[in-house]
């Protein structure tokens, strides 16, 4: 499925890297011991340190150390046993330091591989060039005062983790399957909680165009700080356009920095001064080289949960789900260990099918995520369960899964109160069909004569008698015995 | 290595320090000077010395991850020279 813009002049491809900020969830800051709580009072979540007071030293975090080696880890990346900070100058209001302490020559991680998947089933797999830690900058506002900008610091010296894609995207799509996945293994291994309404996850995206057939790449845009999804995926249609009729007007693409405005749909020039990219990195003098042994990186790969494409595997092979259904399940950890809970004790196909039609549908519909389920994966799998065992008919299951949906109860306890046990005693089903034969004689005839659709009628009626009570199998059966045995 | 009045007014202006059109060579060869000096340590024989970025020969101390410090604006926003609530205050960055 590729992703063609059809220009004047012929057919384009678009070219996409990009760059993602994963906030690593730890207690305290990259090199001080301020706190990372999202939401607190300006300025009220920071240290001496991080406001870059005269004479104050960093010191490393080791938790961050291990988030992002075991980051790394999880994206099948190559773990440097070397990295060095340096220092990244450039001077902006809300950066006191006048330089962000960062990885440059030397990061962390290097190479690695995420695979994506696709609306259409199939895979892809996405390079990373490297993986690095850096401290994030504080916040400025500049809509509060005519005149001034205000500058909060509590993000200051927050721990991130900037993974950088190889230039292998190639469609909007793909971009958004790739952050999804991203998320996804990051919250699995628990670095990043991958909120990005809160800022904890954003992308910084590389776009360029060319020709379909070109060798090379063209001049690049980058749209700055995208912090959702779909925007990502509409910053990359609404730039590639703009540089296709750039291209076709005869005119150049700027290497430049662009901000994305989802309310106009467009970008826009940044207008970044002149040698504004020019960092001047050099080792920072207060901070050793971060050497890492390989009993840390061994003891960190040992504590690696299983992984979204290692547990979708598991479901299919193991449990013969479909890839679709299985990427559903794996698609964040929380659904995975809930349908694992639920399929533990009945059917994996049949757990699979409630939990992602069912379950997933009402929780979608209520906007709800599902550790707000108000149906727990014991009492969804107790459901399975009478089914199962016969005690209840899948169409009773559906009801009580409507009131378990309003009342979080137990379905035991609402079968039993509400008296919807499936009738097994076959003299109760019996006197049921007498009546309907009797009450319907014209129908009975029809039967009599040949005419097997009457027969689905009267199973409906009898249904709605027994109110949905009786075995359809079993009435079915019991009719014809009476009607044409 | 040396540094021409250019190379020394886009350092000036990346540094953000203010450097006269008058002082631009001056300064030129004051830095050309300096390097000229440190530019001595290429005469010793390196071949086969790892590359390294700090001379101390110990490993890089790491913190717990624990909430030590924080919580106290007012320290924090002693020396702020136009704060409002609390809030630094800078004059207006466009964009």
């Amino acid at each position: 499925m590729s992703y063609i813009i059809q220009g004047d002049t012929g057919d384009w491809e678009v070219i996409v890297g990009l760059e993602v900020h994963a906030q690593v969830s730890s207690q305290a800051k990259l090199f001080s011991g301020s706190p990372t709580a999202f939401g607190a009072g300006p300025n009220s979540q920071v240290s001496l340190i991080d406001a870059a007071m005269p004479g104050m030293l960093p010191v490393i975090n080791g938790y961050c150390i291990e988030q992002a080696v075991k980051t790394g880890l999880g994206l099948n990346a190559k773990i440097n046993k070397t990295s060095v900070f340096e220092r990244k100058n450039y001077f902006y209001a809300d950066l006191p330091q006048g330089y962000q302490i960062s990885q440059y020559l030397h990061p962390v991680v290097g190479e690695g591989i995420v695979t994506v998947d696709l609306a259409d089933g199939t895979t892809r797999d996405i390079g990373v060039e490297r993986l690095h830690m850096e401290q994030d900058a504080g916040k400025s506002m500049h809509d509060q005062d005519p005149k001034r900008s205000f500058i909060d610091l509590n993000r200051a010296g927050v721990c991130l983790m900037e993974i950088v894609t190889k230039p292998d995207i190639r469609s909007p799509e793909e971009a958004g399957a790739f952050v999804r996945k991203l998320r996804s293994i990051l919250r699995y291994l628990g670095t990043c909680d991958g909120n990005m309404e809160q800022g904890s996850m954003r992308a910084d995206v590389n776009v360029s165009v060319r020709k379909v057939g070109e060798e090379g790449y063209r001049t690049r845009a980058e749209i700055k700080n995208v912090n959702s999804v779909r925007f990502i995926m509409q910053a990359i249609e609404i730039e590639a356009e703009r540089q296709v009729d750039i291209h076709e007007s005869g005119g150049e693409i700027v290497q430049e920095t662009r901000l994305m405005d989802p309310v106009k749909g467009e970008t826009r020039s940044m207008r970044a001064k002149e040698f504004a990219h020019d960092y001047r990195y050099f080792p920072d003098p207060d901070l050793l080289p971060l050497e890492l042994t390989d009993a840390f990186i061994e003891g960190l790969r040992k504590t690696l949960p299983e992984l979204p494409d290692a547990k979708k595997q598991r479901f299919m092979d193991d449990m013969g789900l479909s890839a679709k259904d299985a990427s559903a399940l794996v698609a964040d950890r929380e659904s995975a260990e809930y349908f694992e809970a639920v399929a533990a004790a009945s059917d994996p196909k049949k757990a699979a099918n409630w939990v992602t039609n069912d379950l997933f549908g009402a929780l979608n519909k209520a906007g709800l995520a599902i550790a707000d389920s108000p149906i727990s994966a014991a009492h969804l799998s107790k459901l399975l369960g009478l089914m199962d065992d016969g005690t209840i008919s899948g169409k009773i299951a559906k009801d009580v899964f409507e009131i378990m949906w309003e009342t979080s109860g137990d379905p035991e306890q609402i079968v039993e109160d509400k008296g919807l046990k499936q009738i097994t005693d076959t003299g109760a089903i019996e006197a049921a069909v007498d009546a309907a034969i009797a009450s319907n004689p014209e129908q009975a005839d029809e039967i009599r004569q040949g005419n097997d659709k009457a027969i689905g009628w009267f199973v409906g009626q009898i249904m709605k008698a027994t109110q949905g009570k009786a075995n359809p199998q079993q009435v079915n059966q019991l009719l014809r015995e009476k009607l044409k045995g | 290595m040396s540094l021409d009045k250019n190379d020394v007014r886009r350092v000036a202006f990346l540094a953000r320090i203010k450097v006269d059109e008058a002082d631009l060579e001056p300064v030129a060869q004051d830095l050309n000077n300096i390097i000229g000096w440190v530019e001595q340590l290429a005469e010793v024989d390196t071949d086969g010395v790892e590359p390294m970025t700090g001379a101390a020969g110990m490993v890089m101390t790491r913190r717990d991850d624990v909430v030590t410090d924080g919580g106290d604006p007012e320290k924090v926003l002693s020396n702020a020279p136009d704060r409002v609530g609390d809030f630094y205050t800078v004059p207006k960055v466009v964009e």
